[in-house]
């Protein structure tokens, strides 16, 4: 790769003259390699969905290498990229979460939380003797206080935006022109809103959608919701409920070719 | 801000005291206190009864303290002594289940692995022991309540109910109580007490009990809490009320003063 940074890809402690560290590009790249995850902020909550590659046909999938996980009562991410990286992240924003409710009382309200996993992964981009974090995390958090759910998305460079749809992963670009289709976004007020089990149906679909069963590996399905139904705690997806929406989701998906192949014939 | 990597923002304080010297002496008796906690178990659970009263000394300071908490989805302590150890205490086993809650192997209740009344209870023993033991003790003596485990790590039909001091014994039984409850209230539930009670003769049990104690203990109070575990793994703790109480007794309404006793009542 001498090439593509010429000599000033070797640390992001230093810019490129064009004004890029390529070392955090790098990360990102491999996120973007990575299993395909999806956020959604609904009516009436917050869906988390990531597609975890089987890498081993013997793996203990259930239980190991999960990529959801609960960081406090209110509040829970998803990891795609380095799964190690990313476990790394967790655990600090767990650290976070804890720290906050020791010295103030309350839990830790979703922004807060965001910008101090962003501080953190972001100081891995300022040494020369560190290494970016190659994960991205999807933060879903309620706050008690204000009542309000939240989503957000931390990059490897450590910057973090607000969404009411994101996506990392392999497959972020066409999963993102897909959800911008769904009723998500909150100038449509309130009630045109969907809601959590509808979005379950919806990122399943996604996710198969983009899934080609030829070229791809084989993955489990993982999801997690934080929702009024699960009274804003941070839970997993109850499992007959995702395997209901995956059927339908595939279903879907093989009426949509079916159309498609008739009026090609048409 | 400059740089660092340390948790907590910029908010980061100082959480942590400065090492003991060999010099350095802690707080070894009480400044707010809660008195009496009763405990028995009945036919589908425990039930658990205290007072809202935190006493600074013999002044009665709080009348509205609750002492019956419940620390995760099937466990309730009851607490007497010392009111900010029990505070101190209910943190830091919120904070392990809380813990528990993250770091399971599974995202699913069902599958959660919570700790159960039984293991809550022997935490609270190594606790007391090592802090009495570097002789700074956490001045409570706690009730434990909930269900035990079976072996394959779901919620067994066996209800416990514990005792750990604030020097760290620990002790199971089918009825408890602390502080002066142990000399007053003791001995009434040990003469009432059967397994097999219905929750309401349990109930009435516990309200006479804390009732006579009102009565005796001069830091107690009619308004009560009681709480209970049942079988489904719930806690439900009640909101306070007060007790009805009868002040027309003969003994407490003549002075034995003049009576050739000692005067007293």
């Amino acid at each position: 790769m001498a090439s593509s940074g010429s000599g000033y890809d070797l640390s992001s402690s230093t810019f490129s003259p064009d004004g890029r560290i390529f070392q955090i590009e790098y990360a990102s790249k491999a996120v973007e390699n990575a299993g395909t995850a999806l956020g959604l902020r609904c009516r009436d909550g917050i869906v988390l969905c990531v597609e975890k590659p089987l890498v081993h046909k013997m793996l203990v999938s259930e239980t190991t290498g999960r990529r959801i996980h609960t960081v406090d009562s209110h509040s829970g991410v998803a990891i795609t990229g380095f799964v190690s990286d990313g476990r790394q992240i967790v655990g600090r924003a767990r650290d976070e979460a804890a720290n906050y409710l020791e010295t103030y009382g309350t839990t830790i309200p979703p922004e807060v939380l965001t910008s101090r996993i962003s501080s953190y992964v972001h100081y891995f981009t300022l040494h020369g003797a560190l290494r970016p974090f190659g994960a991205s995390t999807l933060v879903a958090a309620y706050d008690p206080g204000t009542k309000e759910h939240s989503l957000h998305m931390v990059e490897p460079s450590g910057v973090s935006y607000e969404y009411y749809g994101c996506s990392a992963g392999r497959g972020r670009q066409s999963a993102r022109t897909e959800m911008e289709k769904l009723a998500i976004n909150p100038k449509q007020g309130e009630g045109e809103l969907i809601d959590v089990q509808e979005a379950v149906k919806q990122l399943a679909k996604i996710i198969y959608t983009l899934y080609d069963e030829s070229k791809d590996k084989p993955f489990e399905l993982e999801m997690s919701w934080l929702c009024e139904g699960s009274g804003w705690r941070h839970e997993g997806v109850p499992k007959d409920v995702i395997a209901s929406a995956v059927e339908w989701a595939k279903k879907e998906i093989e009426e949509a070719e079916e159309e498609d192949d008739d009026e090609m014939e048409e | 801000m400059s740089l660092s990597l340390q948790a907590g923002g910029s908010a980061t304080r100082a959480l942590s005291s400065t090492a003991p010297s060999a010099t350095t002496s802690h707080t070894t008796s009480p400044i707010t206190t809660g008195t009496s906690v009763l405990a028995i178990k009945y036919r589908s659970g425990v039930l658990l009864a205290a007072d809202t009263l935190v006493s600074y000394g013999s002044m009665a300071k709080y009348k509205n303290a609750r002492r019956l908490l419940p620390i995760n989805s099937s466990t309730l302590i009851g607490g007497s002594g010392e009111y900010s150890d029990l505070q101190s205490v209910t943190e830091l086993l919120k904070r392990n289940a809380l813990e528990d809650r993250c770091t399971a192997d599974s995202l699913y209740n069902e599958e959660s692995n919570e700790e159960c009344a039984k293991e809550v209870w022997s935490y609270l023993r190594a606790v007391m022991y090592n802090r009495r033991s570097k002789m700074n003790p956490l001045w409570n003596d706690l009730v434990v309540a909930g269900f035990k485990k079976n072996e394959d790590g779901t919620i067994s039909d066996e209800p416990f109910l514990g005792l750990v001091d604030k020097i760290g014994t620990a002790y199971e039984d089918d009825i408890l109580a602390t502080g002066f409850g142990s000399y007053i209230a003791l001995p009434l539930m040990r003469e009432k007490y059967r397994p097999d009670m219905e929750e309401g003769e349990a109930r009435a049990l516990l309200e006479d009990c804390l009732r006579i104690l009102f009565y005796r203990d001069c830091r107690a109070l009619n308004r009560v809490q009681i709480a209970k575990v049942t079988r489904d793994g719930k806690c439900l703790v009640s909101e306070p009320y007060e007790l009805d109480t009868y002040w027309d007794f003969k003994g407490f309404v003549n002075s034995k003063a003049g009576l050739g006793t000692d005067g007293g009542w």
